[in-house]
């Protein structure tokens, strides 16, 4: 690396920092003030707030049913990470070591659920839900939601795969490994931290992922995110500070998983998947 | 059909198997897994496409092209595609402007790791979320206008909510870490070998930059700027919660959302969404275009 | 020829320190080399010599120190601002410009008119033997060409001194004979100045006019290879020169220029290359080609054979002494695995060195 030292690179930066301080500040004065505001008895026209509470986190767990909201997006997730880590590992392995007529045509199809937005495919996807009367069911739900996260599994398995050796397999067979027992002591033990990586960031991402579940979510199938959509949405009907003590509860939920996530993946991982894509 | 299976049965008699056969291009057992996960999307991306597209043609009333008709006469609908380029395009350019130099910095970093991770952080929280926190926090009383009165820049409360700057605001917290990483992935894959031998060949930084990053840069930046335009296009949750979604942040998503959810006109939904598909692969396609004109190819130098 | 090289006396490197996080660190290195040579830093890695060379080339500044083209002091001044033509261990090419672009890449950023440029690349091209390869991408290229399109690149700016880093270590080892045979043809039909950076001994011996061992960040011998093969100053670069058998031992007596060491039950006596005292610990160093099998005696060691290999004209073996010490050895005859036998080197062919510096 060549690290310039004349005067006007200084400058530049300088004011390369200033700009990233700047955005981080902001960004947590952000989070800051949701924060503060879910523990203020009173907070108007004032720095800060007059006093300090907890009460807005029992009356947000109360009027938002926080308890079943929870109960149903842990059983979502679980589900979408679940069938998302069968069907993406098993599509990934087949793709990574096999060449066939049309895999193109298949990647394609892996590829554009990643690339479409979920509001683009989201609208079609809930029509069709809606006719065959899925939507609004937990099912429909979780359905939804693997659009995206299948693909997602599969691109980030097929490096993966690919740098194991496919002689190890072979190996594993002379030595009379069954497909099964292949799997299980061999292939397993070598994708356990690809797949583990891979399902925390579905993870994260499902129960962030909000428009896919606010298109096809009814009462009963509502995720953490969509519920706090709805409480911002209907502002003035509750309290600001139990809208915000709401809010708190799922950056929680999601950063715990963020940061056990990150203790196995790159930070970059979490955007970047999309240029895993094998060459063509 | 029919005349496949009698092929079949010719081949089973004669020569290898089909299942050898079959195996010598490819398909086998392990092929076969890929199977489930074509099938899920299949049916829950590919046919849900092609439904709302033949949807769209078949509309409540009138001729098969009239959902079109009306979206494009009609000015509550057609100006939503001018307002959402107005938001998306100008936010995803600035995100991909600033991205570029921040990234050639944070690549010398030591720690990239930290802030990577920080980064990370409003990608994780997603769209309502900020929407939330920026109410408080950009609102008439919120801290970054308290901020800027007590500093004496300003002498009344910005309106900086419910609005276009809102919306703005919202995007660019969404979207410049995502451009970000995305952006200083390319720039760390570049062989930092390359930036020494055009420094011994007598490049200053500038021409560095110039000559030998950009041009191999280029084709990333592009897509870059395609995902990260994708997404602000697309930008729903926030144009509601934080902008003004009857006026000028009424951006087409709630076009195609109050169509299906609130009119209950699935037709004119999927209309409004296939053509939400559509100036999205136009603007994308338009950028790929343009990548023909640069070097494409590995960046990671020319090892052997 | 019109590729004619700028003019220079010498280089000199003064007291260069670089402390950076202990690895790669150079301590004090001080070092001449005048125009027309070719040096080899050689070392194992980790030792300083690519951090030499990219201090030489200014991509990493010096911490202390100076460096000194004639009169000009160029520590202070920035890689582009140097002129000098490096190749790089990956070659480096720019993957986006085609050979002829990269070759030209230096004369363009120096503002050299296009019809000068295409002249000298043309004629740079030809040196290193690639007309004809101008318009392909460097992807397109097998490594040999890529190499060959490396050196043309940094000759082809005329630099007063050529950078070569491991420019051989990615290819394969027939290649890498005819390459080093090239570059040592280049460097003669030029009159270049090259600073050649290897880790491979037989590369230093056979390219440089004088060769700089460098080890832990500090200079242990300069000296022209047949200086270094025959009289190594160091125990490391003995090492480095071949010498397999490094034992260890307690110095016992000293006569004239030689010294003789207590090795377990042996005692061996060889010609001192540092100046040891009486008591102290010292090593001696044995080719394996200088260690026979043959009747005991002095400089005899009884051994155990473990391993023997025949290598065409002869057979190379190792063996173990009583005292747990491996040898590796000579013989022009084959001895059985297990035989116990006596190794034997005369003394003029052993080297003492003191225990490291």
């Amino acid at each position: 690396m060549i690290r310039d030292t004349s005067l006007s690179s200084k400058l530049w930066i300088r004011a390369v920092w200033i700009f990233v301080g700047f955005f981080i500040l902001n960004l947590f004065a952000m989070i800051g003030s949701v924060v503060t505001s879910s523990f203020a008895t009173r907070w108007l026209g004032t720095w800060f707030p007059a006093g300090w509470t907890t009460r807005w986190y029992s009356s947000a767990w109360s009027e938002f049913q926080l308890q079943d909201v929870l109960l149903v997006t842990f059983e979502v997730v679980g589900a979408v990470v679940v069938i998302s880590g069968l069907l993406g590992v098993t599509a990934a392995y087949a793709l990574a070591r096999r060449d066939f007529a049309g895999k193109k045509i298949i990647m394609l199809v892996i590829l554009l659920p990643l690339i479409v937005p979920p509001i683009t495919f989201g609208i079609p996807l809930a029509t069709v839900l809606y006719q065959t009367g899925f939507a609004g069911t937990f099912w429909g739900v979780v359905a939804a939601n693997l659009v995206p996260t299948v693909p997602f599994v599969i691109l980030v398995m097929i490096p993966f795969i690919e740098q194991i050796d496919p002689r190890l397999e072979a190996a594993a067979r002379v030595f009379g490994a069954n497909t099964f027992k292949l799997f299980v002591h061999v292939l397993m033990p070598l994708l356990l931290p690809g797949i583990l990586a891979a399902l925390l960031l579905v993870l994260v991402r499902t129960i962030a992922m909000f428009e896919l579940t606010f298109l096809v979510a009814g009462p009963t199938s509502q995720t953490l995110v969509v519920a706090l959509y709805y409480a911002v949405f209907a502002a003035g009907v509750r309290a600001v500070q139990s809208i915000d003590a709401m809010a708190v509860v799922y950056m929680v939920t999601t950063l715990v998983w963020l940061i056990i996530a990150l203790r196995f993946v790159n930070p970059t991982q979490i955007v970047t998947r999309a240029k895993q894509q094998p060459a063509h | 059909m029919t005349m496949t299976v009698l092929a079949e049965k010719q081949i089973i008699e004669s020569g290898p198997s089909l299942h050898q056969r079959l195996a010598a291009r490819g398909f086998d057992a392990v092929t076969l897994l890929v199977i489930p996960a074509f099938a899920l999307l299949a049916l829950l991306f590919v046919y849900p496409f092609a439904y709302g597209l033949i949807l769209s043609f078949e509309p409540k009333a009138g001729s098969a092209w009239s959902n079109y008709q009306r979206f494009f006469t009609d000015p509550y609908l057609y100006t939503t595609i001018w307002k959402t380029l107005l938001l998306s395009v100008p936010v995803t350019v600035l995100n991909l402007v600033v991205s570029l130099p921040v990234a050639f910095r944070v690549r010398l970093m030591y720690r990239q790791r930290l802030l990577t991770t920080i980064l990370v952080v409003p990608i994780t929280l997603g769209t309502v979320l900020i929407a939330e926190g920026l109410l408080n926090y950009l609102g008439p009383q919120g801290w970054f206008n308290r901020t800027l009165i007590a500093v004496g820049l300003i002498d009344h409360p910005l309106r900086l909510v419910h609005n276009y700057w809102g919306v703005f605001a919202s995007l660019l917290i969404n979207g410049f870490p995502f451009t970000f990483l995305l952006v200083l992935s390319y720039v760390t894959g570049i062989d930092p070998a390359l930036e020494q031998a055009a420094a011994t060949l007598g490049a200053n930084a500038r021409q560095r930059f110039t000559s030998v990053f950009l041009p191999i840069l280029m084709p990333g930046l592009a897509i870059t700027f395609c995902l990260s335009f994708v997404q602000a296009f697309s930008v729903f949750p926030s144009a509601v919660l934080l902008g003004e979604p009857a006026g000028q942040t009424r951006v087409i998503s709630i076009a195609a959302y109050q169509a299906a959810f609130e009119e209950y006109d699935y037709s004119m939904a999927s209309a409004i969404a296939m053509i939400m598909g559509i100036v999205q692969l136009a603007i994308v396609l338009g950028m790929m275009a343009t990548r023909g004109l640069f070097y494409r190819g590995p960046v990671a130098g020319t090892k052997g | 020829m019109t590729i004619a090289l700028q003019k220079f006396d010498e280089l000199r490197l003064e007291q260069v320190r670089r402390e950076f996080g202990g690895l790669n660190a150079l301590k004090d290195v001080t070092l001449t080399v005048k125009r027309g040579e070719f040096i080899a830093l050689l070392g194992p890695s980790g030792c300083g010599k690519s951090t030499t060379l990219n201090c030489i080339a200014g991509l990493l500044p010096v911490t202390g120190g100076s460096i000194w083209l004639d009169k000009r002091r160029i520590d202070t001044l920035r890689p582009e601002e140097r002129g000098f033509g490096m190749v790089f261990q990956s070659y480096a090419l720019f993957p986006h410009l085609t050979v002829k672009q990269n070759v030209g890449f230096g004369l363009k950023m120096r503002g050299v008119p296009k019809a000068e440029i295409s002249r000298k690349v043309d004629e740079a091209l030809a040196l290193v033997r690639l007309t004809g390869q101008a318009q392909k991408l460097p992807g397109q290229l097998s490594g040999g060409q890529q190499q060959r399109v490396a050196i043309a690149r940094a000759i082809v700016i005329e630099p007063p001194l050529v950078l070569m880093d491991e420019p051989l270590s990615n290819l394969d080892a027939k290649l890498r004979l005819e390459m080093r045979a090239e570059i040592r043809r280049i460097h003669n039909t030029l009159g270049a100045t090259t600073i050649y950076v290897t880790h491979d001994q037989d590369e230093a011996l056979s390219l440089a006019d004088r060769i700089v061992v460098l080890k832990d960040g500090v200079i242990r011998q300069v000296g022209t290879p047949n200086e270094l093969y025959e009289k190594p100053a160091h125990i490391d670069v003995a090492d480095f020169m071949g010498f397999r058998n490094r034992i260890k031992g307690r110095v016992i007596r000293q006569a004239g220029a030689s010294a003789t060491l207590a090795v377990g039950g042996s005692e061996v006596t060889g010609i001192m290359r540092s100046s040891v005292q009486d008591g102290s610990e010292a090593y001696a160093a044995i080719r394996a080609d200088d260690l026979m099998t043959g009747e005991p005696g002095q400089n005899a060691f009884a051994a155990r054979i473990e391993t023997i290999e025949y290598r065409g004209r002869e057979f190379v073996g190792t063996a173990r002494t009583s005292d747990g010490i491996d040898l590796v050895f000579r013989s022009d005859h084959a001895v059985a695995l297990g035989a116990n036998v006596h190794l034997r080197a005369a003394p003029e062919r052993v080297l003492v060195f003191s225990e490291a510096m």
